[in-house]
């Protein structure tokens, strides 16, 4: 089923506002009136910059920086993750790492036709979950390459082969599928 | 026959162990039935010393005398009564009352703490109390929100604590996602079952108005591995998407059936004057309305609110306490069972289970029959396998265990209604499979099919069967609103009232009252399923 983007019929609300240093007040000691005052809205910014560290999962961040898809497995069991984890959620052993093609097939999708704040510029764009062969679970990734216009439930079960990025952003971005060849 | 024996008793409101002097069973066989007893009903054979008479064939065997206890034993009784939980023994829970504010899109003209004023206000003031009287009996309160982004303001919930008037009482806020609301509920029925408290106020709140909707999508997608999830596009809605588009190929679940839901609870709340969104709509109003996250449009998915929600549960010792103070009773409605259950934080690492796990830990008892063995064999058999991404198994084991505890064995049949977390059509199709109404990949045909709907309702569809247990009968969050910590407790208010027969006391109008409810399910849910909680209301007579 196409789906395209439809005429807009409203102007989104923005944040930008005028400065506002007085408002009108009842003069003298009459306060009956402020119980049906309107309230007041203001503006208070906020950000911050975190120091973020990937910890025991820095090796994957490494490794797409290098055009590698490395991730975890139980040493025993072999049970193998699509998306790294330190310790092995049965055994609760720690895991080792291990190094994958990254070319697999698409389990699930959708198409974000909006989006979280950061990321509303880039829409649309293809969220997908990756099935690595011979891997136990899935890996979240951005798939390029397909019309977002176009979607459809074929998709799923689709050949996907991974692309890296060559400036590394130390994302899980870095590395994103395209349908493969 | 142990869960016979231990519903027996708490019927009649006796503990076997202390009250009972003698026992009359009546077996096909003495030895075996001795061996029964002696396996099954541990509360009679420890009692074997007091006198005791087993017999076998037909006839009267001996006469029993009834002796009207004294006014000590009975208050001695009422202390004791006791309910069963996951095996334990735990006090009789009531939930009493409930409120609930507008919920809008913003509620600019009071602040957070004020909003939850509101709700309190209301509930107290069905009870028939005023604040210096509940103040007097309430023992202490728990309290819920979900985000310190959207709040900008840490430790919010000492500021409605402080607002309603509670210090200098016990309290604690809880958080887990979605499923706040539904935790705190579950946290305050925990305070009561212990004995911790007799009275406790459970209240919730959300302001989501703080920021723009987009920049709340980026605060609630914050509740996503920020490694892993956030920075590919963190966004909600796609999770969800991505969940149904697998649910949608497994199953072969359409977007028509999804659309039913939203139709559903957007009738529902046509009702109900607490909703955000009163709409009558078509199905083809939900595919056409903008597509939000292929293949959700935004009818498909619930929006962001402001508004507070409050729940009141008691002890029989509290609810005693509360009756005196107002002079009027209360129409019981007793917690029978709570549950919870988790799954792993990133969809991604969520199981694919052979068919024999599945059977071992996931299966409930309604499902255990030869005829649907064989069916979930055959979807093994096709290459199915569970979680997956399209099934939350933490809905499932919450499930499990709300049942188990209270007793449910078949839910279609045994419950009412279920009031349960509808952020999403798709979510509401997945979670009549993971509660048990149907079978795992019948949820799209059982959406269509009417089952779920309210009775009486002209919702302009073709439906093909009988209503048979109402779901979200509100209008669940997709209509009445999402704010977030005040939601699991929105839903419990709405099932009190339900319970007690009230709805159109409380919504002006009596189209949303579940003929005759008896027995209904709360349930919450927390970012793609990681946190799930049910919980089991039931009027008593």
């Amino acid at each position: 089923m196409a789906e395209s983007k439809k005429t807009p019929t409203k102007i989104e609300e923005t944040m930008e506002g005028t400065v506002l240093f007085d408002i009108p007040f009842p003069v003298g000691d009459d306060l009956s009136g402020l119980k049906h005052m309107g309230h007041i809205l203001i503006k208070q910014p906020y950000s911050i910059e975190y120091l973020h560290s990937y910890g025991q999962d820095s090796p994957f961040f490494a490794g797409l920086a290098n055009r590698r898809f490395v991730t975890n497995r139980e040493p025993e069991t072999g049970h193998t993750y699509g998306t790294p984890r330190g310790h092995d959620m049965y055994t609760g052993k720690e895991t080792e790492w291990v190094e994958i093609t990254g070319e697999g097939v698409v389990h699930a999708f959708t198409v974000c036709h909006f989006g979280s704040e950061e990321f509303l510029p880039e829409c649309p764009f293809v969220l997908v979950q990756v099935e690595f062969p011979g891997v136990d679970t899935l890996f979240l990734a951005r798939l390029v390459g397909v019309d977002p216009y176009a979607a459809s439930l074929d998709w799923i079960g689709m050949k996907v082969q991974p692309r890296y990025k060559r400036l590394s952003k130390f994302k899980p971005t870095d590395v994103y599928f395209v349908p493969a060849e | 026959m142990y869960e016979a024996a231990v519903r027996a008793n708490e019927d009649a409101r006796v503990n076997p162990r202390r009250d009972v002097q003698s026992f009359v069973t009546v077996v096909e066989d003495f030895i075996e039935g001795v061996s029964i007893f002696d396996e099954y009903v541990p509360g009679q054979i420890e009692v074997l010393l007091k006198p005791t008479c087993t017999t076998r064939g037909e006839g009267i065997h001996g006469f029993i005398t009834i002796k009207a206890a004294s006014t000590a034993e009975l208050s001695f009784r009422e202390r004791s009564r006791t309910h069963l939980q996951g095996g334990k023994s735990m006090r009789t829970v009531y939930a009493v009352s409930g409120g609930v504010s507008k919920f809008t899109k913003a509620r600019q003209d009071k602040t957070f703490p004020a909003v939850v004023k509101e709700a309190y206000d209301y509930a107290i003031a069905d009870l028939g109390l005023e604040h210096p009287q509940f103040w007097e009996i309430v023992d202490g309160t728990v309290a819920s929100y979900f985000s310190d982004h959207f709040a900008r303001q840490l430790m919010a919930a000492i500021m409605a604590q402080d607002y309603l008037g509670m210090c200098p009482k016990p309290s604690h806020r809880v958080e887990g996602g979605g499923a706040t609301g539904g935790i705190c509920f579950q946290e305050g029925w925990k305070a009561i079952a212990s004995g911790y408290m007799d009275v406790c106020l459970c209240y919730g709140f959300e302001t989501m108005s703080h920021v723009q909707t987009w920049k709340g999508n980026e605060f609630i997608a914050l509740a996503s591995d920020v490694s892993f999830d956030y920075p590919v596009g963190g966004f909600y809605s796609g999770y969800y998407a991505m969940m149904v588009t697998r649910h949608m190929k497994e199953f072969g679940t359409t977007v028509e059936q999804m659309a039913h839901v939203s139709v559903k609870n957007h009738m529902n709340a046509y009702y109900n004057p607490y909703a955000q969104k009163r709409q009558k709509l078509t199905i083809q109003d939900v595919r056409n309305a903008p597509m939000v996250a292929w293949p959700l449009t935004r009818l498909d998915i619930c929006v962001m609110s402001d508004g507070a929600a409050c729940t009141i549960l008691a002890s029989e010792e509290g609810l005693a306490k509360l009756e005196k103070a107002s002079g009027q009773r209360v129409p019981r409605v007793r917690v029978a069972g709570i549950g919870r259950g988790t799954d792993a934080m990133r969809m991604a690492d969520r199981p694919h289970q052979s068919y024999e796990d599945f059977l071992k830990y996931n299966l409930l008892p309604s499902e255990d029959t030869a005829e649907t063995r064989a069916y979930y064999k055959s979807l093994w058999d096709r290459g199915f396998r569970y979680p997956g991404v399209h099934s939350f198994r933490a809905g499932r084991m919450g499930s499990k265990e709300a049942y188990k505890n209270a007793g449910i064995t078949d839910p279609l049949a045994q419950i009412d209604f279920v009031e349960l977390h509808d952020a999403y059509t798709s979510s509401e199709v997945q979670t009549y499979e993971d509660m048990g109404l149907c079978r795992y990949g019948e949820g799209g045909p059982f959406a269509a099919s009417g089952r779920a709907f309210v009775p009486g309702i002209d919702y302009g569809l073709n439906l093909s069967e009988e209503p048979a247990c109402s779901v979200n009968p509100s209008g669940g969050l997709i209509a009445c609103g999402h704010p977030v910590g005040a939601t699991g407790l929105m839903q419990a208010a709405f099932a009190i009232w339900q319970l007690q027969h009230t709805i159109e006391k409380h919504f002006g109008t009596p189209e949303l009252q579940v003929p005759n409810a008896q027995r209904g399910a709360i349930h919450s849910h927390a970012g793609t399923g990681t946190y799930v909680t049910v919980s089991i209301l039931e009027r008593e007579a």
